[in-house]
């Protein structure tokens, strides 16, 4: 008899008109990490809700160490030592470390704070399981992945043994998701079981010890990971092979479309420039990428080039015409495409309709207007075929609040968006964060397609794989300068490393 | 059972059970204050004040000028609060209605009797001091990143000051009454023309102030649903940074949408003053009507059609107060009633979000991942 900490049985979950958990059945074994892996909309997200109180299934059981419980809201999720890091932290930015790990569990004697044996306790924890923390820091000045180790700290104050980890590494870089990779191994060894939902196969080859796999609701099945391939994982989640690989000719640059000169970009949180002097061209018909580490100046430069912020100097050309000083609405209208990094903050309008997003930097066009009235039935037709065109999937169709979508597919509706409008030039900034196998390949080949159909691309990217199988030129940019230029067909990993971190750079002549 | 849900599930569905629901809620709690005052009339009390009107029902000419006089002051309330949800829905707190009425009300009446405009351009001229009013907050939130709530409270105080110096004069106040004079014998040409007067029992004061709220309503639910500038407003009042993304001019845009509010708020007091319904009187406080609004537009539930009905049932429960008996209660007492109504109605929002959460015990609450569930399905 195998010892499983959390059993869940034949969980059944439907909402109206959908099955969103069909007969799931998953068994957490102590000390295990224990991948849940799925698509965007797979019923992930709902397993992990039964699971946590935030919805009563239909059917099936929850047994804890072999004894079945009902768990009706969160609050008995926590009784039962059950926690949860979310994909978006819940942590209180004015508050201090210490103050958000206590923060609902306060220990107190007569209704007074007794912070030092928290914060003793902290401490302790965060020397047992390497998790490096600064507990009076405040949470909004500290980097992602140290708030990600406040997050895992705070089950752990909470003595939780159950770990569910909402795809965490999402939001880190490469080396925060190694640290956080090792500090699982090390939860895990303590004797902690943990849930690690995510889509990222390198991550579940390297840290988890079985895996199960839903598909549109439905259990597929549970694999041992060390007997298993990452075509094999994908293939279940998908339900087809996935190519990891993106299928592309060689490039045939043509004229220059973009070309930037020296730019700087002044930095926001200190006095200096956090762009400096940043010069390089892209020319019709290739993939050239930036990549770099995260918080290496791309934001910036990215937001300096497309307008969002201003560059404090330098010269942009955008198909020969001087484009520095243009507002924004004259770049969209000119040639620039742009897929922003952060599509909640700057990609769409949630509150709005998808067709309203579909038509967000156009709807002032004669085809989308006339008089400053809106042309709904236009606006409809054209997000109607935008959505089939690029299989953006919602529950309304055009009508859909872009905020009720799963990110996968409102990534896809900017995509969309971006690619049909008019443009010489299509800047994509991590087009493919935080969605699913089947929507990278998706994305990968449609950003092929514009490069062959003749639009000049600029990608910035941080994830390597991305990196090294998309573009045809890299550039690296390392603390706000481009230090190298490589070929990705004649380089490395390794290389691209070095020059990341710095520890390489070219003397690169003036373009 | 399937269509009741769906039904529930609409938002302009749950504003309105939302606001009908706080409605109830004032009264109820008003009706407690009574109690307390007078526990034996308490009944009466509140009867008398929901009856209001109705009262007369025995005569219908004098129902019918009294339900007139509800209408004819609830135009401005109606007004504030439409220029109050103009500016929210671009993500704009416009505090500073109180004020362009206020420079409104200082425009109408002084072009009316200083000037002997007419009517047209006495409510031409209150737009115009409305807008400006409107522009300065506009324009400080603009260059400057001033907070339009503090810009607002600024410019409502120096709206007060300016209109008592302005209409304290000789020209246009009464010395001897201390009020601004009556425009019916100063100058004619100022009141608003006269609208269905025979229908109200001959209420003098029926202007064609009422269908022209009614249009402005209209006309603001079409700018926002309809037009290009609607959408631009709806979208930077969601989203600042994506309509920026978007190439969309903010600060203009915060500017127009500013002098729009102010002009709709100007608009309100000529709409009310150039009746010849009250004179203006030296006063130490801003008028109220732009605070007042904010409820109303929130009671309305941000609509412009829901703050006709919204400005009506206040306008109504504030003049049910005088139906009150005052040898059994402190004339005091309506004012208080009215005050806590109003106060409650600013909970509707609140309300919907009890209602979303507690009504379909944790499925809306989450119902963005059952939609991300719902599409994969498919």
């Amino acid at each position: 008899m195998e010892d499983y900490v959390i059993e869940m049985l034949h969980i059944t979950k439907e909402f109206p008109g959908i099955i969103a958990n069909d007969d799931i059945t998953l068994q957490l074994k102590r000390g295990e990490i224990h991948a849940l892996l799925g698509e965007n909309g797979a019923g992930k997200s709902t397993l992990m809700s039964v699971l946590f109180g935030l919805y009563t299934p239909e059917k099936g059981v929850i047994k804890k160490d072999g004894k079945e419980v009902k768990i009706n809201n969160p609050n008995d999720a926590t009784a039962l030592g059950i926690g949860m890091v979310h994909q978006h932290f819940m942590l209180v930015d004015i508050f201090s470390v210490l103050d958000n790990i206590i923060l609902g569990a306060e220990p107190n004697k007569f209704g007074f704070l007794t912070k030092a044996d928290a914060r003793k306790k902290v401490l302790d924890l965060s020397e047992k399981y390497n998790l490096k923390v600064d507990p009076d820091a405040m949470v909004e000045d500290i980097t992602v992945g140290m708030q990600q180790r406040v997050e895992i700290l705070k089950m752990l104050y909470r003595d939780n043994d159950i770990l569910i980890f909402d795809e965490p590494t999402a939001v880190l870089t490469p080396q925060e998701i190694e640290e956080l990779m090792h500090i699982m191994k090390e939860l895990a060894k303590e004797g902690k079981s943990i849930l690690f939902i995510t889509h990222k196969l390198n991550e579940i080859m390297e840290v988890a010890d079985r895996c199960s796999i839903l598909r549109k609701g439905k259990y597929i099945g549970t694999v041992d990971v060390a007997n298993t391939t990452k075509e094999e994982l994908s293939s279940m989640m998908v339900g087809r092979d996935v190519k990891f690989a993106v299928d592309k000719v060689e490039a045939k640059p043509k004229e220059e479309v973009l070309k930037v000169e020296n730019v700087c970009v002044k930095s926001k949180l200190h006095k200096n420039d956090s762009v400096h002097n940043v010069s390089f061209n892209v020319r019709a018909g290739e993939i050239v990428c930036i990549a770099g580490i995260d918080g290496n100046g791309q934001t910036e430069f990215i937001g300096g080039l497309t307008g969002l912020d201003d560059i404090s100097s330098g010269k942009i050309t955008l198909c020969g015409e001087d484009i520095t000083k243009k507002s924004i609405r004259y770049k969209n209208t000119h040639g620039m495409s742009h897929v922003p990094e952060d599509r909640h903050k700057h990609g769409l309008v949630l509150d709005y309709t998808v067709e309203e997003n579909m038509i967000l930097q156009r709807y002032f066009e004669p085809e989308f207007s006339k008089h400053g009235i809106l042309k709904k039935d236009a606006m409809r037709e054209y997000s109607d075929r935008l959505s089939e065109a690029f299989d953006v999937r919602s529950g309304k169709g055009s009508k859909s609040i872009a905020r009720s979508m799963s990110g996968g597919n409102q990534q896809k509706a900017i995509i969309a968006r971006e690619m049909d409008r008019d443009h010489k030039l299509l800047i994509a900034v991590q087009p493919t964060r935080g969605l699913d196998v089947g929507a990278i390949e998706y994305i990968h080949k449609e950003i092929v397609k514009e490069r062959d159909n003749g639009a000049a691309i600029l990608l910035v990217s941080l994830e390597l794989d991305e990196v090294m199988n998309l573009s045809d030129r890299i550039l690296v940019m390392y603390e706000g300068e481009i230090v190298g230029e490589v070929d990705p067909k004649k380089t490395t990993l390794q290389e691209l490393g070095l020059y990341m971190s710095g520890a390489k750079r070219d003397d690169r002549k003036e373009a | 059972m399937k269509e009741k849900t769906s039904f529930m599930k609409r938002p302009g569905a749950q504003t309105f059970i939302a606001s009908v629901i706080c409605a109830l809620l004032g009264i109820v709690l008003g009706f407690f204050i009574l109690l307390a005052m007078n526990p034996a009339h308490a009944f009466e009390g509140m009867y008398d004040i929901l009856k209001n009107f109705f009262k007369y029902s025995n005569s219908s000419t004098t129902m019918m000028y009294y339900f007139g006089s509800t209408l004819v002051k609830s135009v401005p309330l109606i007004l504030c609060a439409e220029a109050i949800l103009f500016a929210y829905k671009a993500g704009l707190f416009n505090i500073g209605a109180a004020g362009q009425y206020t420079v409104g009300l200082m425009a109408s009446l002084y072009t009316a009797i200083a000037l002997g405009w007419n009517w047209f351009f006495c409510v031409l001229a209150a737009i115009a001091a409305g807008a400006l009013w409107g522009f300065f907050a506009g324009f400080l939130k603009s260059k400057f990143n001033v907070n339009e709530v503090i810009a607002g409270i600024m410019l409502n105080w120096i709206a007060l000051y300016l209109t008592n110096i302005v209409l304290g004069g000789e020209k246009v106040m009464n010395q001897s009454k201390s009020e601004t004079y009556n425009l019916l014998s100063v100058n004619k040409g100022a009141l608003l023309p006269e609208f269905l007067k025979e229908v109200f029992g001959n209420n003098q004061y029926m202007t064609i102030a009422i269908p022209i709220t009614i249009i402005v309503a209209l006309l603001i639910q079409f700018v926002l649903n309809k037009t290009t500038f609607g959408y631009e407003l709806k979208a930077t009042g969601h989203n600042k940074d994506a309509a920026k993304y978007a190439g969309m001019n903010a600060q203009r845009n915060i500017i127009l949408t500013l002098v729009i509010s102010g002009a709709i708020a100007g608009m309100a007091a000529s709409m009310y003053y150039l009746t010849g319904i009250e004179h203006y009187k030296i006063a130490s406080s801003v008028p109220g009507m732009g605070f007042n609004g904010i409820a109303v537009a929130f009671l309305g539930g941000l609509n412009p059609i829901g703050a006709i009905l919204a400005g009506f049932f206040v306008e109504y429960i504030t003049l049910g107060g005088q139906y009150l008996n005052t040898t059994y209660f402190n004339p005091q007492v309506a004012d208080l009633m009215v005050a806590i109504i109003i106060y409650l109605c600013g909970f509707v929002l609140f309300l919907k979000h009890v209602m979303n959460k507690v009504g379909k015990t944790k499925v809306v609450s989450a119902a963005t991942n059952a939609n991300a569930e719902e599409k994969e399905a498919k």
